[in-house]
């Protein structure tokens, strides 16, 4: 039956989360399909150390590609040494992380395989033999059942959906030469900015602080910021439609049909009303809490737990909570 | 420098999503159809890069059925000069998008392909570096702006933790995203003009689906609505739902 390969992120020569969720989904289909789950990963120098940890997620077979050139994701390398890995390893389905990454890299790839790609999945079962892929369409207003007629079978996934099982598998690294000439890639990379040091990207953070028109201002998202720290590393910022375009917040933050589509296990609506296109972004969050002032606010209808009442009065008193209650674990 | 820019026509976000009778797609009555708000900043952005220049023209392309023209006239009102619809069926299988794109993309000399950074309706943010592959051209996904240099085309993207500049050499192919390009909106005299702009139509060349979608269906209800409390004496009890209830925190 057809391997499937999981071909995961490292950043700094670390594992991404999400290399975890890929793998062990990966795995689990494998086990489905009787057949065995392999992992690929490309990184610069050392990034063979962090790959062996693969192994205890499922992986038989860990093809690693290190090399200088490819420290960093390259727009036009990394498409050509997973695509050849691909061909030269008989995959019947390959699954990307849906990271901006993942996003950029698993249509090249789809691309210069000929094959078609389901973006953002949030479901993968067998059935009768074949691959069935679920995921949101409308940004999560509705959702699509479908297979792919076409091997191998290409989807990436939604990060913080499939959750990372320990499950030992022989985690066998296999060197793979570099073969590509980097001279030969037309994008050159000028500048990276960083923005926020280590916080997560609103769509790939567990847990999502997001604030709307109930904030009242931009200055105001300090009381927010203290939210997100007191809940850990894991944590996001996220944003509304409206305080997105009045300005007060990067595009990169927004929740919703025009901007991401999120899945955290707990997700803060502060100040933020429910707009329909918003709800559409997040609904698929494992816990909803709302503040909002207004108790006829549709954003209650979604929340499990709401409080009504002032963000400026509510949210400190959460911060100060949650931080006793973190110290005290 | 010409520009190509690729739109699609999408259900308004604000639609409330039904499923239809076939079970596998939207019911589309009564449902109103806009051009796609990412592509919306595609066309700005091509707009702006003419203008900016004084020379060139702006091509809007799409591909659908003929309803699609009302799309294209959309973008020829925004300023556009002149519009091409390739009839064809639309699917979720964004290779055989990209490959109806590539063959008309072939036909022009437009050194830059622009396109929304994906579709408001499937979300799956792949036909643009689909279509670049196709072509053999580099791409840069998620430019939030760009400026057109000798040659070359100088791009910021957002990209995971942080911003990028990248440069790619000309032909490239960008996909866009809300950034610099809030979208005009049409004035009346533009929509007059969309008129008379040449819109030529012609067959697709399409390739069937390889994605066969086999059920659509609406996300289950949240059970939500259970109001913890009042201001902020409701954080304890908040906090204890979290925590033992809800085991998140």
């Amino acid at each position: 039956m057809s391997k499937v390969l999981a071909v995961v992120e490292q950043r700094g020569g670390s594992l991404r989360g999400t290399a975890r969720e890929v793998m062990s989904a990966a795995a689990t289909l494998a086990a489905e399909l009787g057949s065995e789950a392999h992992a690929l990963i490309l990184g610069g120098p050392g990034v063979t150390a962090a790959a062996g940890e693969l192994g205890s997620y499922g992986a038989a077979v860990i093809h690693v590609v290190e090399d200088p050139a490819l420290e960093d994701y390259h727009p036009d390398g990394y498409p050509q040494v997973v695509t050849r890995v691909i061909r030269d390893g008989d995959y019947g389905v390959v699954l990307f992380a849906a990271s901006a990454q993942g996003k950029d890299l698993s249509p090249r790839v789809a691309a210069h395989l000929d094959v078609p790609l389901a973006t953002d999945t949030t479901g993968l079962s067998v059935q009768g033999g074949e691959v069935e892929i679920l995921r949101p369409v409308y940004a999560g207003k509705a959702f699509t059942r479908l297979t792919i007629q076409a091997s191998p079978v290409l989807a990436s996934l939604r990060p913080n959906v499939f959750q990372p099982r320990e499950a030992p598998a022989a985690g066998e690294v296999h060197p793979v030469p570099f073969s590509e000439d980097p001279a030969s890639w037309p994008t050159k990379v000028l500048d990276f900015e960083s923005t926020g040091g280590d916080v997560p990207d609103v769509s790939e953070a567990s847990v999502v602080v997001s604030g709307g028109r109930g904030m009242k201002g931009p200055e105001h998202w300090a009381l927010l910021e203290q939210l997100r720290e007191a809940l850990g590393s894991e944590a996001g910022l996220g944003a509304s439609r409206a305080v997105v375009d009045a300005g007060w917040r990067p595009h990169g933050e927004q929740v919703g049909q025009t901007g991401k589509t999120v899945a955290p296990k707990l997700y803060f609506a502060v100040g933020i009303s429910g707009a329909i296109q918003h709800l559409a972004g997040m609904r698929t969050a494992g816990t909803i809490v709302a503040v909002n002032r207004d108790a006829d606010a549709p954003i209650f209808k979604v929340a499990d737990y709401g409080i009504v009442g002032d963000a400026f009065e509510v949210v400190p008193r959460l911060s100060q909570g949650i931080r006793e209650l973190r110290e005290g674990a | 420098m010409n520009i190509l820019v690729c739109v699609k026509r999408v259900p308004d976000t604000e639609t409330r999503v039904r499923v239809g009778s076939d079970g596998a797609s939207i019911d589309s009555s009564g449902v109103k159809f806009v051009l796609s708000p990412y592509d919306e900043f595609a066309v700005e952005a091509a707009l702006r890069l003419k203008e900016a220049r004084g020379e060139g023209e702006v091509v809007a392309v799409s591909l659908g059925d003929d309803s699609s023209q009302e799309t294209l006239r959309s973008a020829l009102a925004m300023g556009a000069d002149r519009a091409v619809l390739l009839k064809g069926e639309v699917s979720l299988d964004g290779l055989a998008t990209a490959r109806a794109l590539a063959a008309e993309v072939e036909a022009h000399d437009a050194p830059l392909v622009l396109l929304g950074v994906k579709a408001a309706d499937d979300d799956q943010q792949q036909v643009g570096p689909m279509l670049a592959t196709l072509l053999g051209r580099p791409c840069a996904t998620a430019v939030s702006s760009f400026e057109v240099k000798e040659g070359s085309v100088i791009c910021r993207r957002g990209v995971d933790g942080g911003t990028e500049t990248v440069e790619l050499p000309l032909p490239a192919v960008l996909t866009i995203t809300k950034g610099e390009y809030e979208p005009r909106y049409a004035s009346l005299k533009g929509i007059m003009a969309a008129k008379r702009k040449p819109l030529e139509s012609k067959e697709a060349a399409t390739s069937d689906s390889r994605i066969r979608v086999a059920a659509m269906e609406l996300p289950a209800e949240r059970s939500g609505g259970r109001i913890v409390g009042e201001g902020p004496d409701a954080v304890p009890e908040l906090l204890r739902l979290l925590r033992e209830e809800a085991n998140v925190l």
